[in-house]
């Protein structure tokens, strides 16, 4: 007798992955083939004049100085988030599965920022760091540092990468904690038997078994930086000062949304999901390989 | 009852329905804080005067979003009567010829009595065309000031009564200033506002071609001339000698001088509401400051706020409405109502005779000195207003220039050619797409 489950009918399997086949149509693939038709385009705000300029839109974009310099903007930004956000959750996760007493209530703190809207998260920081009303400013003020990323792009950029990491921290916190459980505790101990201290325990027998784990993280936050934090660059620094944290998807948004220029933002779309896919795919050839399952 | 039957009432009722139900007016709008109470008074003023319409206020949201919402819903056919649009939306909503109704074609469709000359010609030249028929009604308006915390001045030994008239004398003040320990001696609001755009007004020099892009959207960004330069170097120069501190992109440099850890701010007259409830310290309101050698300055400053847009694709007969609507809101208690409840100018002659008359003035100089300012002179080609396409993005591309500068990362030279080209190319795009 075969053990798998099999579907004797023709449609239910079928039936059975619709909805989410519908969901994704309608979510993904329609808006993306609408942002391929749109970058095709010039368009007036009310839609009122549509022409048809081929690949004019890219052409503009390729050859706009600014816009080169916000890949690099973007580059540094999702480097900044991904390694910050994975490195301190990892340290976090390792000091909290040490622990005994109380576990539950850090754990929960832990994850507590993750509930937080990006935008919540970055006006929060925005007041911590407030060039004028700030705490942290005014501390950094007492000890001599001069702190004003109104002006200052890179104390701007540390400003978003500290808020986008932030609320990244907790994700990856509960992922790197499930996966430290779930290592045998036996194989520990064997190792402590054996006379390696914590510092070469965590290198040698966590760290790789953690490495689908990290992997995994790595991919998502990679596209939680690209994409989903806009909304704290919009709550704080909206690109500025002079472009220093103009990332992308924050171009996307102001020149569609506020801009009102379709045609040119959803070539920078069009241009952002090849970026991501490109990414992706190098990341599954070549970063997967190192990992061991 | 049968499907025919409830089929025959429905059209009955559809049929009776436009003889008993008042038809309603959408006006979607972004005045938040006191200006949105006006703003529901005013409706409920007009909806109590007569029975006909009923104008229904919807906030939605800051200025941009908006904007946003009201192109997609047309673009989804269903927009608002009226949408209130900031200044820097302008040229994009005129070049929308079949999303938008002129107001002055409103009007004189509705045969409501309406004098464009009984307005104040700054206001009005800012949203007409070139044939100077008005497109859009001016509704809130405010220009940029020179505030002055007189306290401050004092402990500096300067005299508190005088403020800064010319930017020789600004900076005199401003050393001394920061020579009796004033951690922020000035900051501004709207940096391209101020120092770009009402800057070239006051002076009577040109931002773009084809006066100031209002003769066409063929128009070129000047803001590279050496005047400009000029400034915005000065500027730079003062920043780094801790003379300027730059608070951001909006009004962020009005709470830095209310709560008086800045001495001097320019930005606008909109604020005085919140200066005169929280600031505790006596303060004056001043004309921007001019460079005295430049031939014909002061000349008058350009508005900004937001005028009121009729949209387009809106049965006929709702229009007539509107036009009601627009001439109850230039009577000019209704305008004298609006300025002194939320000191954004008067749009009539007639509205500003009348706050004048009521004594309000003695009390609140302030509120005047603006109107004295947008007429201190009868506007030129270079100081009736501004009209460039995409002007969000463009605006935001003379800021980012800007900061370079006052960052000490670029100097204003090449600053100033960097957004003139970078401006250019948002222009040329605006030109291609509205052809």
């Amino acid at each position: 007798m075969e053990k798998r489950v099999v579907f004797r009918s023709a449609w239910l399997p079928y039936a059975l992955v619709a909805p989410q086949i519908a969901v994704t149509i309608v979510f993904f693939f329609w808006p993306a083939v609408q942002a391929g038709w749109y970058s095709f385009q010039l368009q007036d705000a009310f839609g009122e004049r549509t022409q048809f300029v081929g690949f004019a839109n890219f052409a503009a974009l390729l050859t706009d100085g600014n816009y080169l310099h916000s890949f690099r903007v973007t580059a540094v930004f999702s480097v900044l988030v991904a390694a910050t956000a994975i490195a301190i959750a990892l340290l976090l996760a390792a000091m909290a599965d040490r622990v005994i007493r109380g576990a539950l209530a850090y754990r929960t703190l832990l994850i507590w920022p993750y509930a937080v809207a990006p935008a919540v998260a970055g006006v929060l920081w925005l007041f911590l760091f407030a060039p004028s009303i700030g705490i942290v400013t005014f501390a950094l003020r007492s000890i001599g540092v001069h702190w004003d990323w109104l002006l200052q792009g890179d104390q701007a950029m540390l400003l978003v990468v500290i808020a986008a990491s932030w609320k990244q921290i907790s994700y990856n916190f509960l992922f790197f904690l499930a996966g430290l459980q779930s290592i045998p505790r036996s194989l520990i101990e064997a190792a402590a038997i054996d006379g390696a201290g914590p510092g070469r325990r965590f290198w040698t027998i966590v760290f790789p078994l953690l490495s689908p784990t990290a992997f995994f993280l790595l991919v998502v936050n990679i596209v939680y930086a690209f994409f989903d934090t806009f909304g704290v660059i919009d709550a704080t620094t909206q690109g500025g000062p002079a472009g220093a944290t103009q990332i992308l998807v924050y171009k996307v948004y102001y020149d569609g949304v506020k801009g009102a220029d379709l045609g040119g933002s959803s070539a920078q779309s069009v241009i952002l999901m090849l970026i991501v896919i490109a990414l992706t795919v190098v990341q599954f050839r070549y970063v997967e390989r190192k990992v061991q399952y | 009852m049968n499907l025919k039957k409830i089929g025959a009432v429905l059209a009955l009722s559809a049929l009776l329905a436009p003889a008993h139900a008042q038809t309603e007016i959408q006006w979607w709008h972004s005045m938040t804080g006191a200006n949105n109470t006006g703003v529901n008074e005013l409706a409920a003023k007009f909806n109590a005067m007569q029975k006909e319409y009923k104008v229904v206020p919807v906030f939605k949201g800051s200025y941009p979003e908006s904007m946003t919402a009201a192109i997609a819903a047309f673009r989804a056919g269903n927009p608002p009567h009226i949408l209130q649009v900031f200044e820097v939306g302008t040229a994009t909503m005129m070049a929308a010829k079949g999303a938008i109704v002129p107001v002055a074609k409103v009007m004189a469709d509705a045969k409501e009595p309406f004098d464009p000359k009984s307005y104040l010609p700054t206001v009005t030249g800012y949203y007409s065309d070139s044939k100077g028929n008005l497109l859009s009604y001016p509704f809130n308006s405010s220009t940029v000031v020179f505030y002055v915390n007189k306290d401050a001045f004092k402990k500096a030994g300067l005299d508190a009564e005088k403020a800064p008239r010319t930017w020789k004398e600004f900076a005199a003040a401003a050393e001394k200033l920061k020579a009796s320990g004033q951690e922020c001696v000035y900051t501004t609001g709207w940096p391209a506002w101020m120092h770009i755009e009402n800057f070239s007004a006051w002076h009577n020099v040109p931002i773009g071609t084809k006066q100031n892009g209002m003769a066409g959207t063929d128009t070129e960004f000047t803001i590279n001339s050496p005047l400009h330069v000029r400034h915005v170097a000065m500027l730079g120069e003062m920043a780094k000698k801790g003379l300027f501190t730059y608070s951001g992109r909006r009004n962020e440099a009005e709470a830095r001088f209310a709560s008086g850890e800045c001495a001097m701010l320019t930005s606008s007259t909109g604020a005085q509401g919140t200066f005169g409830r929280t600031a505790k310290f006596a303060w004056s309101v001043n004309f921007i400051p001019y460079h005295d050698d430049v031939k014909g300055a002061p000349q008058n400053s350009v508005i900004g706020g937001a005028s009121l847009w009729v949209m387009a694709k809106k049965p006929a007969a709702d229009y007539k409405g509107v036009a009601k609507f627009f001439s109850f809101l230039s009577q000019p208690d209704i305008q004298m109502f609006w300025h002194t409840s939320t000191g954004y100018v008067p749009i009539t002659q007639a509205a500003y005779e009348l706050t004048k008359k009521s004594g309000f003035y003695e009390k609140n100089p302030g509120h005047e000195l603006a109107v004295k300012q947008l007429t201190n002179k009868p506007p030129t080609e270079n100081s009736k207003g501004l009209r460039f396409g995409n002007y969000v993005q463009g605006r935001e591309v003379i800021e980012e220039e800007m900061e370079a500068v006052f960052a000490g990362r670029k100097d204003a030279k090449s600053a100033l050619n960097d957004a003139v080209r970078r401006g250019n190319d948002i222009l040329r795009r605006f030109e291609a797409a509205n052809k």
